[in-house]
């Protein structure tokens, strides 16, 4: 167990070694493939409106000259140990984990982050909830009562969720429950309120978007557990536990169930995850303001800090919950840990 | 394929896939092969077979957008400011100005006509999404087969590869990427650049997941009897890989092609609606959506454009789970 936890971690950190890498790239190498001189990057830490000797100036005392191993060097060693800044009015200390200063508003990128990431937690874990319970439910029962008309009614729906872009849903609930309704309630969506400040009202401007997002994911897991379960009820264990004498209810949760939620862990751990890393599109449509919300207002503004510290953010998340995932795995099931 | 089933005109072909033509002449028993049998099947399916016609509808639709606006619309880029009530910015007709001009009426604030646009969109939406399939297709097809034939260090190396892919934060990349290229770059610029940009940004992050399933494909068919017949009479991995291996494989890659398509066309409309996509003037059905967002008083801006990627997406969906069904009938779903 001890060697296996180890080795995973391993794996995790070297995950995160190459998505720093290749984020680094994307912001610092890309855009010199595609025709950027060091001198035109460095112009964005200063403002477009700087001349060229200022330009210059701010890229030798930023060290966009130096070599790219060098500049990828120091913004690692920023997010471990923090780092000193100087944009040419004094050095500015920032501490760790440094993801450097926002280009618009000169302020340390890391708290910003922290800032936001409550919203998008509260999103994503009321969601998670709902799609789990609604998703894996309707999976189960649709498989039990194979081609009854529940099971082709809950298929059709499921088939239109995984069709359905949020941006759609989204915008067309907004339309029917809270700007065009006609008991004319208050928008809930388009706000967020701070659990610690009021729960009823976190949870009603949240509603909304957690049944669009829980909607089109319980779709999916709907689909998948269906799948899984039909498989695992067709196998020859399940015949054993019925010839034993089992109750079908044991039969079906406990040896049936149980077998093909395993995959749906490995997929839940991945889509957690990646929504704890900014849910981009649903807080675009609801304007929550996320961390998903953040790094697409980030893009447009061009403010690169910004947006790979949410990269780098996100990608942790992923890793962590696929890590997570792993470990539960070699909990629940011993055939992992020897692998 | 090695279609064991090509065997004619004899007792064994009695299965119930054969057809008995004539009163049991002497010729009355053919054979099939599996492309036919799964043809059939397909064609018993009435879902999947309207999934299909709606898909080549709308390729036809994408190819003629010109012939189509001009018959039935205006030019997608011309303002119609005539339309508009200058004080709401939203149409001056009711019902969006949907009227025997304007099929689905017109947008607000320059009263383009939104049919032609939702027209010209499906252009962008189906090249995008056809292009990108086909990069991730191949990537992963050739890394699939590769890292199951081979095994041992160059597995690893591509699997491990694939996991990194597949836990990326995608969206949160691919939205970065497409945000840092500058307008012109490659030699390319404008719609030509974001286009090609766009092809490699999704064709790049989605080939893990037919990789994945190549390479576990060819894991087991590696093993197989025919495999070891070929290497005996002295094939060499070339030969083994594109003649006895590959050819097994086009039922999987059909199939995940297909279904890879619909999550391509979501995927490029996300773009679009986040505004690193394609640049506007130029129709696109996210982009549409995310100009929707400001005017939800008018509802058919949102509903032609979401509609018609709703559509999109279920045929392809529909169509690919039809293909599944009848070219792996074993598959429970």
């Amino acid at each position: 167990m001890v060697t296996y936890l180890i080795r995973r971690l391993i794996g995790a950190v070297v995950m995160l070694a190459v998505v720093s890498m290749v984020t680094f790239s994307i912001f610092f190498v890309v855009p010199r493939w595609a025709g950027a001189t060091p001198v035109d990057m460095a112009t964005r830490y200063v403002g477009r409106t700087a001349s060229a000797e200022m330009a210059q100036v701010a890229a030798q005392r930023l060290g966009f000259l130096d070599p790219v191993i060098v500049q990828y060097g120091r913004w690692v060693k920023a997010i471990f140990v923090g780092a000193d800044y100087d944009y040419g009015a004094g050095v500015e200390h920032c501490s760790a984990p440094c993801f450097g200063y926002s280009f618009l508003s000169r302020l340390p990128v890391w708290p910003d982050m922290l800032d936001r990431l409550p919203v998008t937690a509260s999103l994503a874990i009321g969601a998670a909830v709902i799609w789990l319970i609604a998703g894996v439910a309707t999976g189960v029962l649709s498989a039990l009562k194979r081609g009854s008309f529940f099971d082709r009614a809950a298929m059709s729906v499921a088939l239109a969720g995984v069709s359905l872009p949020i941006f759609f849903t989204g915008l067309v609930s907004l339309v029917v429950f809270s700007y065009g309704n006609p008991f004319r309630v208050t928008a809930p969506g388009s706000t967020y309120t701070p659990f610690e400040q009021n729960p009823a009202t976190w949870a009603y401007n949240l509603l909304l978007p957690w049944i669009t997002l829980a909607f089109l994911y319980a779709a999916g897991y709907a689909r998948l557990t269906r799948a899984g379960m039909l498989e695992t009820m067709g196998e020859d264990y399940i015949r054993t536990a019925r010839a034993k004498g089992l109750p079908e209810r044991s039969v079906v949760v406990r040896h049936g169930l149980r077998a093909a939620l395993t995959p749906i862990i490995t997929i839940f751990g991945l889509d957690f995850g990646l929504l704890l890393g900014g849910a981009v599109l649903t807080e675009s449509t609801f304007s929550l303001p996320g961390i998903g919300k953040y790094a697409i207002d980030a893009i447009i503004a061009n403010d690169l800090p910004k947006v790979m510290g949410v990269t780098m953010l996100a990608a942790f998340f992923v890793v962590f919950a696929s890590l997570i995932v792993d470990l539960l795995y070699a909990v629940v099931d011993p055939r992992v840990r020897l692998s | 394929m090695t279609a064991p089933l090509d065997v004619s005109g004899t007792e064994l072909q009695a299965a119930p896939e054969a057809v008995v033509e004539g009163a049991g002449g002497a010729k009355a028993i053919q054979g099939r092969s599996l492309g036919q049998i799964a043809w059939m099947r397909l064609k018993r399916d009435k879902v999947a077979m309207a999934g299909a016609i709606f898909v080549i509808f709308l390729i036809l639709v994408a190819i003629f957008a010109p012939v189509i606006t001009g018959l039935l619309g205006h030019p997608p880029n011309e303002f119609h400011q005539d339309m508009i009530n200058p004080e709401t910015m939203g149409p001056k007709a009711s019902w969006g100005g949907i009227n025997k001009d304007f099929l689905f009426g017109v947008e607000p604030v320059n009263g383009r006509d939104l049919f032609s646009r939702v027209v010209y969109g499906a252009r962008i939406s189906l090249l995008i999404a056809f292009f990108a399939t086909m990069l991730s297709v191949v990537i992963g097809t050739v890394l699939g087969v590769v890292a199951g034939y081979f095994g041992g260090w160059t597995d690893m190396i591509i699997s491990r590869a694939m996991d990194v892919f597949l836990a990326f934060p995608l969206l949160v990349f691919a939205i970065a990427l497409a945000g840092v290229i500058p307008d012109k770059a490659f030699g390319l610029e404008g719609d030509t650049l974001r286009i090609v940009l766009l092809v490699f940004i999704i064709g790049f992050f989605s080939w893990p997941y037919i990789g994945r399933i190549i390479r576990g494909q060819t894991l087991s068919l590696r093993e197989r009897e025919f495999v070891d017949a070929a290497r005996s009479l002295g094939a060499r991995g070339p030969y083994i890989l594109f003649r006895e291996i590959l050819p097994n494989l086009v039922a999987p890659i059909l199939i995940y092609s297909t279904l890879l398509i619909p999550t391509n066309v979501l995927f490029e409309a996300a773009l679009s609606f986040l505004g690193v996509g394609i640049r506007p003037p130029t129709a696109t059905w996210g982009g549409m959506l995310s100009d929707a967002v400001h005017f939800y008083t008018v509802p058919h801006f949102m509903f032609f454009p979401g509609m018609a990627i709703f559509l999109t997406v279920l045929a392809f969906n529909l169509f690919g789970d039809g293909l599944r069904d009848a070219l792996d009938p074993r598959s429970s779903r």
